[in-house]
Parts: C-alpha cells; structure tokens; sequence
C-alpha cells in the first residue's frame, strides 16, 4: 500500500519518552464520570494552519504527535457518537475541524505520529491498540451504545470483527475523507459510495510534491553545486557549463517531482518512470535549445540523458506518494525501469567525460 | 484522461477471494478504497475490477470468513530498493 508512508515518518522515538509539544488543540476541561477529559478547540488558529503548511514541505514530518487519549468535542453525552483517530498532528486537525458544532467523543491511538493510512499499513493504527485506548479511556462508562467510528482508511490495520470480540464495540469504519463526517454522521452513520473511495486529485498531488522536492534541500545535493559554483569561481571550470549543469539538475527534479505529479493523468504511459523519462526529456529539450551554443556535442547529450534520468528516477519515487498503486505493480515497474535508468546514467557519465576531456 | 481514470500496471496484484468461504457480510465491499469489490447475485463477494487493488490489506484484515488474501504490503520505490539490498521484505528504514 501507498500514499506517503516515506522512512522518514517511521524512525521515531519510543512513545513514552515523547515530550509533545505544547497542546493548543485544547480549550478547556469536560468534567466527567470518570474524571475530567480535555476538551478540544475545533477551529484553527495560526499556529496549526503555519504547522500544516511545514509538514507538507516535509519539515519535521515525524515529529508532530498529539497526546493520545480520550477527549471531548463539544458536549458530548452518552449517546454522542465515539470517533477513533491517529496522533498525527494533520489526522488529528481534519478531524477536529470538520466536527465544529457537533458533540462526539474521540479516541486518539498512539500511532507515533504517522497519518492513518501509513499507520494502518504499519499496524500501530492496528486491533491491539483500537482495543487497549478504548479500555483505557472508559468509554464504556461513558456511553450507552456500543459503536466505534474509525476511520476507512484505518482498515488495513483494524480486524473490525476482532475489535467487537475483545471490547463489546461495533466497528462501523467512517468515510475515506475527514471532511465528510459531518454528512455521514447526520445520514445515521452511512457513507456513500464516493465517500469511500480514495481519490487522487489535484490538489492531493499538488500538496504531496513538497515533500518530493525536499530533495532540492539535501545537503549532499547543495554540496555538490557549491563545490561546481566554487570550481567555476576560482576559473578551473568555465561558467556555462556549470550554470547549465546545476540548472538541469535543479529543473530536472522539478520535472519528475513537480511536473509529473501535479500532470499525472495527461501525462502518457502508466509506469511512472516512463512518465518521468518523458517529462524529463522534454524540459531537457527546452533548456538545450537555448543553450546548446555554450556546450559541446558530448556536453549536450550528457545534460539530456541525466536530465531525463534523474526526473524518470525522481518521478518513479512518487509511486510512493501515489494512492492508486500496488506494491507488486511498483515492483513489477522498477525491475524493468532501474536497469535502463541505470545504463542511460551510465552512458550520460561517459558524454560528460568525452565533454570534459575533449 | 481524468482522475478517474488513474490505472496502474494491470494483472500484477496478488488479491485472491475464495467465493466458496464467503457468508456475504460485506465487509470488503466496505473497507475497499478503490472499488475492487462487489456483492453478486448469489449474495457472496465477486471482483468488479482488480487491477485496481493497491493491496492494502484492509480486505482481508476484516474478512471474517477468511475468504481474501492478499500480499500486502509497502510500495515506495525507496522501500523497494531497501528491500532488495537487504534481502527482506520491502520495509521503511528502521522497522
């Protein structure tokens, strides 16, 4: 399964030494018959809309946790539905916002701070912890039903029948989009067909390139077009190439991590390397004909060639972030795409080598 | 094209459903984000379209029958490699 779930959202510290940051998410205590239960603020203020803007760049992705526990959303009484969410910061917010006016419990797992989805997919949004925060927040004592609204996309991760066996709650799972909850909850718990569905839409793709362009802030890669410019200050290197060299770098990441996802539909070929290589090729067109007077024939085929490597191998990275592709289909799309990437980065080598010799 | 029509590669999934085992709850019709299931006439679970399986696992997770299984999965490119310099199972990093 896809959608996101990058190693840099699975390296995280134990969960009880996790100091979480200041909650500005709650706006009061909700007194109780099993103690006070914080109650949560449910419109946003700067500092959460500056904070998802963050995460989507991919600043301190894994580091965005919300206490996990039971909480109170309005008023909530003991017929007022029980909603189940991941500790992700962005999971956590969708939920809250959207719920502004209604009363409803809400159960935040401790899922380190990973979305729900990538949760699932890992299992710490999973049966075992479903089970042990509902027995923990004695939400039984709370409420006179017996139904547990989780999230769709929880699934992979959550035995719905398992839960029911271990706790006495009925999983009923919510639709695939936080937004939704409202008109789901308001129809008696029934999401549409299209409510659980996964799409995959415009702005979807648009928010998730900037974590694939982060990339352009990789120290390794600002290093090594540092140490270019400097070769080219210090006149051991001639401008233009460089300049070409470093702009190719930069637009052919763009290309394959900017261009393909946001264009992904029109752009031709299901395999995303395929897409990439396109793209790449392209834009490395583009920036030739301009420039082609300052290179040399070598030079020109190897700004080609590693153009269109580098946003086939960039583009094939977002399978990842991708919400419609399958593991074996990534599989199956890398076995045949690596090697000829891997040969056409190989000759590109060889035309810069000829350029610089000759 | 649209959205809609976003298709990866065909005949590739390892999704599989044994209609035999299936008591019709459901369930997988439900927890699918893509639409792979569908009820029949017979009232048990049938395909409607599987190449659009992403293998997730929510299927078989809460199949309670135990009629659907499925290889699931991470599917990033970088997990991918990981897993084939180390041998194992595609996985993040550290996990």
């Amino acid at each position: 399964m896809n959608g996101c779930c990058g190693p840099s959202s699975c390296c995280s510290p134990a969960p009880d030494t996790y100091d979480y940051r200041t909650p500005t998410y709650i706006d009061g205590e909700f007194t109780t018959s099993v103690g006070p239960v914080p109650r949560v603020a449910t419109t946003s203020i700067r500092h959460d809309r500056l904070g998802a803007i963050g995460a989507r760049l991919g600043f301190s992705r894994s580091d965005r946790r919300v206490r996990p526990g039971l909480y109170a959303i309005g008023a909530p009484a003991e017929r007022s539905p029980v909603l189940v969410t991941a500790n992700y910061t962005l999971s956590f917010d969708a939920v809250r916002f959207a719920l502004h006016g209604w009363s409803v419990w809400l159960i935040v797992l401790d899922t380190l701070g990973v979305n729900v989805w990538c949760a699932a997919g890992k299992g710490t949004f999973g049966t075992a912890e479903v089970v042990r925060r509902v027995r923990e927040s004695g939400i039984e004592r709370l409420v006179e039903h017996r139904t547990l609204v989780l999230p769709q996309l929880g699934a992979p991760g959550v035995a719905a029948h398992e839960v029911r066996d271990a706790t006495g709650f009925r999983v009923v799972y919510g639709p695939v989009r936080a937004s939704d909850l409202p008109e789901f909850l308001d129809a008696g718990m029934r999401a549409t067909a299209q409510m659980r569905r996964i799409r995959f839409g415009l702005t979807d793709r648009f928010v998730l390139t900037g974590v694939e362009l982060s990339v352009l802030r990789d120290t390794r890669a600002l290093g090594v077009a540092a140490l270019l410019v400097a070769l080219a200050a210090f006149g051991l290197v001639p401008w233009p190439p460089v300049t070409i060299a470093v702009a190719g770098a930069v637009l052919a990441v763009v290309a394959g991590g900017f261009v393909v996802p946001v264009a992904l539909p029109a752009v031709p070929g299901r395999m995303f390397a395929v897409k990439g290589a396109l793209v790449g090729a392209a834009v490395a067109a583009a920036l030739l004909v301009p420039t082609a007077p300052w290179l040399d024939a070598a030079g020109a085929v190897a700004v080609f060639l590693g153009m269109t490597v580098v946003s086939s191998f960039t583009a094939m990275n977002f399978t990842g972030a991708s919400t419609f592709t399958s593991p074996s289909g990534v599989q199956w799309e890398m076995r045949r795409a690596i090697p000829v990437q891997a040969a056409t980065a190989a000759a590109a080598i060889v035309a810069l080598a000829v350029s610089v010799v000759t | 094209m649209s959205t809609r029509d976003l298709r990866y590669i065909d005949g590739v999934v390892t999704v599989a459903l044994d209609r035999a085992a299936c008591t019709g709850c459901r369930m997988c019709t439900v927890v699918c984000p893509h639409g792979v299931f569908e009820m029949s006439a017979d009232g048990r679970a049938a395909f409607a379209d599987r190449d659009r399986c992403i293998e997730c696992g929510a299927c078989a997770r809460n199949c309670p029958a135990g009629a659907i299984s499925v290889d699931a999965g991470v599917g990033c490119a970088a997990a991918v490699i990981y897993g084939w310099f180390t041998g194992s199972e595609p996985a993040c990093g550290c996990d």
